[in-house]
């Protein structure tokens, strides 16, 4: 059984933990702020461990995106 | 290395005074797959021709580690005692981000094997060693200063243009294993693409000779305090002679960076002294590519000339010995007319996906250590702040994952398990080595090492069949354990230690159906 990437609303205080992951960048330079995202996500894709979520979450995030 | 004689002496050949003769296989090339080719080749019984334009083994050193499975094909070739006396034997590496230790590894997983993960031996030496062992063969033919201006081939055979001291001539073979390195005229003259990447980068190598009484581990630091690129590698050699790379970056200028007068300062303050001697500097830009298929007809690829890779593998030389591992045992059978010729297809069918696997692996280390672009850059920064305190980040850290050898899952050689395993090499892996009870020093693996096809039976009965190499094991022993085997369980390898089929009970019609599989001649 591989699991499903949950995309119903699974966050906490939504409005604050985004409030807080901007919070996060607050005087950073592009730069840094790209390194950080890098950290990021990487702490979290370990957290989540498994690959075909992992692997659902990037096609999640590249079909979403509208530019 | 400087020496005022050639070491390789020209001799004319018989084609010089008019003789012609079509040779059984030639192999043009006398590096460290040549040779290796050249010297299989013998021990089943088939004389070669080898042409190189050298004069002299390689300058400098380029390779310097060997794995484990290049040393068991070395030990079968009769070179492997002599690399491994003289090579430096090593299992473990470490790496740094800064001065700060993050991650170790040890890449030989249990004891008792008879060969070491890895030994670092300059690749001067291996080619010594593999040239003294030809010598010896009455097969090989070694023409040294004999350089290949253009090849040709044809449906039955090859020709080749070379040039000599003497004037050219024309050889003619059966076969070619075409060994002539990176810059194939081979490749060239068949007009073959030969695709993939190159990295916008420069690496300065040098190696140096320094009395030092550090163990011989592999140290990779990211981000070094003792110098502004991003990353260096040091490690021992044999005659106290270390390997140091430098990755400079693209900008660099290879003609300024090699002089001494910049190598030695760069050095001094990684070192924090200047009690040491340059042995040898390049600098290198390093590329990922193969070509599309490795045997063209009567003419067959092998080492660099089919696929080159990034060093941080240590996959290219070893990887060539694999080729011509896999190559020899089937030419000579089809030579000898006891495998039909398709069986020469299986080498592109086994070798093609252990080439891509090193090209995945090196393409990989080197994306880490070169990133490509600036969000890569940004993740492999972020890779290695987190390896300071994060265990699993560590092992993201990539600094070139070492060669192993490869298994010939998919091959059509294999006669699949009918019996259940749950562990031991399956069908197309290399054997694993065991220590075996009956006395010290005999070694599983050298049972393997007749260069024919060898039944491996675990128990005290021996069934046997006709032309089959025999090996009874006990079955209480490390070597069952390794081969999850029970008395009556049964191996049987190919000429190059790969297993061809198992089963749990001796069957004399499934042995004799998986050797004609493993031959082609089903
Ligand atoms: C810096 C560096 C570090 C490396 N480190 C490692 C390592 O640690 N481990 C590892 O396994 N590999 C390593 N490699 C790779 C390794 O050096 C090569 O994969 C290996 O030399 C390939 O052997 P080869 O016999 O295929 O080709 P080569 O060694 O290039 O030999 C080709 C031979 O063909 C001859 N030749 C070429 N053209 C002609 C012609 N037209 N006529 C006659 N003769 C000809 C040449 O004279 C030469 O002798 C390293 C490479 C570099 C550059």
């Amino acid at each position: 059984m591989t699991g499903e990437l949950r995309t119903r609303l699974g966050i906490d205080a939504p409005d604050d933990f985004y409030e807080a992951l901007i919070e996060a960048h607050a005087g950073l330079s592009e730069d840094e702020s790209m390194r950080l995202n890098a950290r990021l996500i990487l702490l979290l894709a370990n957290h989540v461990g498994e690959r075909a979520i992992l692997d659902q979450a990037i096609a999640a995030a590249k079909a979403a995106d509208r530019s | 290395m400087s020496q005022s004689q050639p070491t390789f002496v020209f001799r004319r050949s018989p084609e010089l005074d008019g003789q012609t003769t079509r040779h059984p296989v030639i192999v043009l090339g006398a590096g460290p797959v040549g040779l290796a080719a050249a010297v299989d080749l013998a021990l089943h019984d088939i004389s070669c021709v080898v042409i190189d334009s050298r004069s002299d083994v390689s300058e400098g050193s380029r390779a310097i580690c060997w794995a484990k499975r290049s040393l068991e094909i070395c030990d079968r070739l009769g070179t492997g005692d002599a690399l491994v006396e003289k090579g430096v034997t090593w299992n473990e590496g470490e790496i740094f981000v800064g001065d700060e230790l993050i991650y170790s590894f040890n890449l030989l997983p249990e004891p008792d094997h008879k060969r070491p993960a890895f030994i670092n031996l300059q690749q001067f030496f291996f080619e010594q060693q593999m040239v003294a062992r030809a010598t010896e063969l009455a097969a090989i033919d070694l023409r040294w200063q004999h350089s290949a201006r253009d090849v040709r081939s044809f449906d039955d055979h090859v020709e080749i243009q070379v040039d000599t001291p003497d004037g050219p001539y024309t050889l003619e073979g059966d076969w070619l294993i075409a060994c002539d390195g990176v810059r194939s005229q081979t490749r060239e003259s068949l007009g073959l693409d030969f695709e993939g990447r190159v990295f916008q980068d420069r690496f300065l190598i040098a190696d140096i000779r320094m009395k030092e009484d550090f163990p011989a581990i592999r140290r990779f630091w990211f981000s070094p305090t003792f110098f502004d690129g991003q990353s260096t590698l040091m490690h021992k050699q044999a005659d106290d002679v270390w390997r140091i790379d430098f990755q400079l970056g693209w900008d660099a200028d290879p003609d300024e960076e090699r002089k001494a007068e910049r190598v030695i300062p760069r050095i001094e303050r990684m070192l924090g002294h200047g009690d040491f001697e340059i042995v040898w500097t390049s600098v290198y830009t390093f590329t990922c590519r193969r070509l599309a298929r490795l045997r063209h007809g009567c003419v067959f690829f092998a080492g660099d000339s089919a696929h080159v890779v990034s060093p941080f593998g240590a996959r290219g030389g070893n990887s060539g010995l694999q080729d011509t591992d896999n190559l020899a045992w089937k030419l000579a059978s089809v030579i000898r007319g006891d495998a039909p010729e398709r069986l020469l297809d299986s080498y592109d069918a086994e070798r093609i996906p252990a080439t891509d696997e090193n090209l995945l692996n090196s393409t990989r280390s080197t994306d880490f250590m070169t990133p490509k672009s600036k969000v890569s850059g940004a993740f492999r920064d972020a890779v290695l702040d987190l390896a300071r305190d994060h265990e699993f980040a560590r092992r993201l850290v990539n600094s070139g994952r070492l060669s192993v050898p490869a298994r010939y899952s998919d091959s059509p050689l294999n006669t699949p398990d009918a019996d259940t395993f749950k562990d031991g090499p399956p069908p197309g892996a290399p054997a694993i080595d065991a220590p075996l009870q009956s006395n010290a020093g005999d070694w599983l693996i050298d049972h393997l090492a007749d260069n024919a096809f060898t039944l491996v039976h675990f128990g005290t009965d021996a069934p046997s069949i006709d032309g089959l190499n025999l090996v009874l094991i006990d079955a209480t022993g490390l070597a069952s354990d390794r081969y999850d085997a029970r008395p009556g369980t049964c191996y049987l390898f190919r000429p190059d230690q790969h297993v061809a089929a198992r089963w749990r009970h001796f069957n004399a019609d499934a042995v004799t159906e998986a050797w004609n599989r493993a031959c082609a001649r089903l």
